[in-house]
């Protein structure tokens, strides 16, 4: 559809153009963020901050697409995996792997396998927590998005006190979980990451057309021949797989999906999500990397970024409900 | 044809549709009334396949829609719902090209084009065709998704209440609408209706529905007589014949 | 049973708890040790010094945040507002924050009192935010607050981070009484206070929970009702957090449950809220000292859960009852 109108008006098309400029920026600042104030060893240099930046980029990629795809299933802009309490559950299922199989298995354990097991009891679970908030479609958006924040509390209390029952000493160790940190990134999945997000993008890739028509509605999607049921299913699935992957490398976020998944909206202004999920991912990246300069290089703030994304990330929310974004 | 047999749903005890059987001629305008609660949208809903049946089978155009690929129905029969809310903001355009999804899968060939064109020309929204369609009054959206449905270009079309949000003139233009695409390409149009009159003048066929069970069908001039109107919707109707139409006249 | 002798019942039992609360912990106190070694002892030193301090703490604060959570449920009209909802103990701790950072030297009660404004501060900014809500729903109304509370806890954040005080921060916001001691919780007494006053106010609020219109038309100043509804919340809050930190829910699922046997009549429902509340506390403390034992898991940990599980009870039932 996009190519035709590109070949028919003999000019670019607005998306086509906004997603050239977010590229453009996201590469400059990508070069920037490899090469400014660098000194010394360029070889160390380039694999320290290459490993950061690979990191910032997968992370950015998990959270904009997931967010969007979670966000045309459940058929509103304003909730997201996060704010479901999400990345909250994938930290209790670490730290419940932990109390039942003890720390020293845990740490003496493959990180790659246990990622892996920990990926897969998320999956099952997350499902059942759809099934049961989304099967009743009079249930009330604004009920969803309160259980949602309620079940991240009950997460997080629940994680804490698994975490005290284990160790009370090493709580502390422990609880770094807690806060995203964009600056001590998870090397060791870096390369599990990357195959499981080609993966995922790989099977969603042929799906963003039948995205765009769950964007009707179940019974629009069901009309036009789409197996709705199945194609939430796996959606859901692939959301919680980037969920587990984004929280794995630097911990939960949990408004930074809202805030670039609608700047995509606003910023692409069509519906295909062939053009918003790139628009959002390059958003995150931006917005990552950016920002990550801007609190670290020029500023000295190191490690807050995860904090202003938050505070700013709030904010957004607060001013979609202003304007009844969960009517 | 439409064919249904022995089609139930409940809802825990609560039976909505009790053992219907019915068969739809090919072609031609179908209209569904009956009284609140009858069960009208539920049987459409459950014909469509967008929501299971507790028992009973229905088969469109020869192909059992429990057991059928969904993409490949969407292709032979099409259903368009009263609520329809999007979270995305789409132009009028957009929503009548998802109208080619089943045909194409999200990849417009000229010939998809077309159907478009044709189909936004059909209900007048060429002015409207690159507004936004939250922007636009009740009726205006109706017409919008009538053209995706008609664009879906199906044998079969099932309409739950297409009239309301339609003030009269609005609504006298679905309805002539409609026919014309019953005769000009010969579909097969069911649709619910509430407003008697409408049906008795625009269908060739009538299905009356109550508490949930098939009660008359047939031509408007056979289900349309104070007896029957009385024995279903309770109140004394009387049926006038003007200008060769029947007119029910329900106000004491 | 009446319902004098219910609540005397409730008294004695929730009595009892504190009596039990007093020889729980990791130094072993006895009646025996008490009695054998005479004033002097080891036994009844830790007993007068953390024991008795931390009960009685245990039993204002959880009093006094139940009761903060009916008045704001009373004044917002909404059955899902508390102050962990509302804003309120977010600004209490950025408050106290930027008393640490800017003026450590200050005494207690002068870090109170600024904790205090910032709360009042917030809380009437949340009011702000609801009012100019077009379309307000039960259920929107939490919600705003809980991510307004996110956002200016996300500024003491940034700040805490900034001069490495992220940990100070994590003890105003999980309460915990094991750091309960003579000396150290004394402050608690003031919610007391308020509490008196809040139930000396309590029709007051009872009417001001019908509405706006319909408090004026009793002939009383809303405005004045509101704010001083208002006051008592933040002080509670700010004290609360300053002493022993929050507990979450608590303010919110107490007043649900009493309401649900004995109505919204405040003058009526406030002693039952007020029990409870301390019982509750009193029960989830005694649990947190027990799990684990010898170690403790903090009261705000215990309550994240049980009160987090009793909200979404109390969001998930509410369809049913009410469609």
């Amino acid at each position: 559809m996009a190519d035709a109108q590109i070949l028919q008006r003999g000019q670019l098309s607005q998306p086509v153009l906004m997603l050239m400029f977010l590229s453009a920026l996201a590469i400059l600042l990508m070069a920037l963020f490899m090469t400014v104030g660098a000194r010394g060893d360029w070889s160390f240099i380039l694999a320290f901050r290459g490993k950061k930046l690979a990191a910032l980029v997968m992370v950015g990629f998990a959270i904009a697409v997931s967010t969007v795809a979670f966000q045309t299933v459940t058929a509103n802009r304003i909730l997201t995996p996060a704010l479901m309490g999400f990345d909250a559950l994938y930290i209790l299922m670490n730290s419940v792997l932990v109390f039942l199989f003890g720390s020293l298995t845990i740490v003496a354990a493959d990180p790659i396998m246990l990622f892996m097991l920990n990926v897969a009891a998320m999956v099952g679970f997350a499902l059942l927590l759809f099934r049961f908030l989304f099967s009743d479609s009079t249930r009330s958006l604004l009920l969803v998005l309160l259980v949602g924040i309620i079940l991240g509390t009950l997460f997080r209390s629940l994680t804490d006190f698994t975490l005290r029952l284990i160790d009370p000493n090493e709580f502390i160790v422990l609880q770094d979980f807690f806060f995203a940190n964009f600056n001590t990134v998870n090397a060791d999945l870096l390369w599990v990451s990357a195959i499981i997000i080609l993966v995922v993008s790989a099977v969603g890739v042929s799906r963003l057309h039948a995205l765009d028509v769950i964007t009707l509605g179940r019974d629009q999607a069901i009309n036009l021949g789409v197996d709705h049921t199945r194609e939430v299913g796996i959606t859901i699935v692939l959301v919680t797989v980037l969920v587990s992957v984004s929280t794995a490398l630097v911990g939960p976020v949990t408004f930074f999906g809202l805030l670039v998944a609608n700047l995509a909206y606003v910023l692409i202004r069509d519906h295909r999500h062939v053009f918003i999920m790139p628009a959002a991912a390059l958003l995150a990246v931006i917005c990552l990397i950016g920002g990550q300069m801007l609190l670290e290089r020029l500023l000295n703030f190191d490690s807050s970024l995860s904090i202003v994304i938050e505070f700013a990330g709030g904010l957004v929310f607060i001013f979609l409900l202003l304007r009844g974004a969960a009517r | 044809m439409i064919k249904v047999s022995k089609l139930s749903k409940a809802y825990g005890d609560t039976i909505v549709v009790d053992d219907v059987n019915l068969d739809l001629p090919r072609g031609g305008v179908t209209a569904i009334i009956g009284p609140n609660g009858a069960g009208k949208s539920t049987l459409l809903s459950m014909i469509s396949r967008l929501l299971p049946m507790t028992a009973g089978s229905v088969t469109v155009g020869g192909l059992d829609v429990s057991k059928t690929l969904s993409g490949e129905l969407a292709k032979r029969l099409s259903i368009l719902r009263q609520d329809n809310h999007i979270a995305a903001r789409l132009t009028v355009r957009d929503l009548v090209s998802f109208g080619r999804y089943p045909h194409s899968k999200g990849r417009l060939t000229v010939k998809d084009k077309e159907h478009i064109d044709r189909a936004i020309a059909y209900l007048n929204l060429e002015p409207l065709a690159d507004r936004f369609i939250d922007e636009m009054s009740g009726g205006q959206r109706q017409r919008a998704y009538v053209a995706m449905v008609l664009a879906q270009d199906t044998e079969f079309v099932l309409l739950d209440e297409p009239l309301n949000n339609l003030d009269m003139k609005h609504a006298v233009e679905m309805m002539k609408l409609i026919r014309r695409a019953a005769s000009e390409t010969g579909r097969t149009i069911v649709l619910v209706l509430h407003d008697i009159n409408f049906a008795s003048c625009y269908a060739d066929h009538i299905v009356v529905m109550r508490d949930g069970k098939l009660a008359y069908q047939g031509t408007p001039a056979e289900v349309v007589t104070p007896e029957i109107m009385r024995d279903v919707y309770e109140i004394d109707i009387k049926v006038h014949t003007i200008a060769g139409q029947l007119i029910s006249v329900y106000y004491d | 049973m009446t319902d004098r002798s219910l609540f005397l019942l409730a008294v004695a039992v929730t009595l009892g708890l504190a009596l039990l609360s007093l020889f729980i912990g990791v130094s072993s106190v006895s009646l025996a040790a008490l009695f054998s070694e005479g004033p002097d002892s080891r036994a009844m030193q830790v007993l007068l010094i953390s024991r008795i301090p931390r009960t009685i703490a245990i039993l204002l604060s959880g009093v006094a945040m139940a009761v903060a959570g009916m008045i704001m449920q009373m004044l917002t009209r909404n059955r899902f507002v508390e102050p962990s909802t509302a804003g309120t103990v977010e600004s209490a701790s950025l408050g106290i924050l930027a008393v640490t950072i800017l003026t450590p030297s200050m005494p207690l009660i002068g870090k109170m009192v600024v904790a205090s404004l910032f709360a009042l501060g917030g809380t009437g900014l949340f009011l702000a935010i609801l009012n100019r809500i077009q379309w307000k729903t039960v259920l929107i109304v939490p919600l705003v607050g809980l991510v307004l509370g996110g956002v200016i806890s996300s500024i003491a954040d940034f700040f805490a981070y900034r001069y490495d005080l992220l940990q100070t921060l994590s003890t105003w916001r999980n309460g915990d009484f094991s750091g309960v001691l003579r000396g150290r919780y004394e402050l608690l007494w003031i919610t007391a206070a308020l509490t008196f006053v809040a139930y000396l106010a309590a029709d007051r609020f009872t009417v001001a929970g019908m509405g706006e219109a319909f408090t004026t038309n009793l002939g009383l100043a809303y405005k004045r009702v509101m704010t001083l509804g208002l006051v008592i919340v933040s002080i509670v809050t700010a004290v609360i957090v300053v002493t022993v930190g929050i507990v979450p829910f608590l303010g919110l699922v107490v007043p649900n449950i009493v309401s649900m046997f004995v109505g919204d009549n405040m003058r009526r429902g406030l002693p039952w809220v007020a029990l409870l509340g301390g019982f509750l506390v009193m029960l989830c403390d005694i649990a947190g000292r027990l799990v684990r034992f010898p170690y403790e898991i903090p009261v705000g940990t215990v309550m994240g859960v049980v009160g987090s599980v009793l909200f979404l009870y109390l969001l998930l039932s509410r369809r049913t009852s009410h469609g």
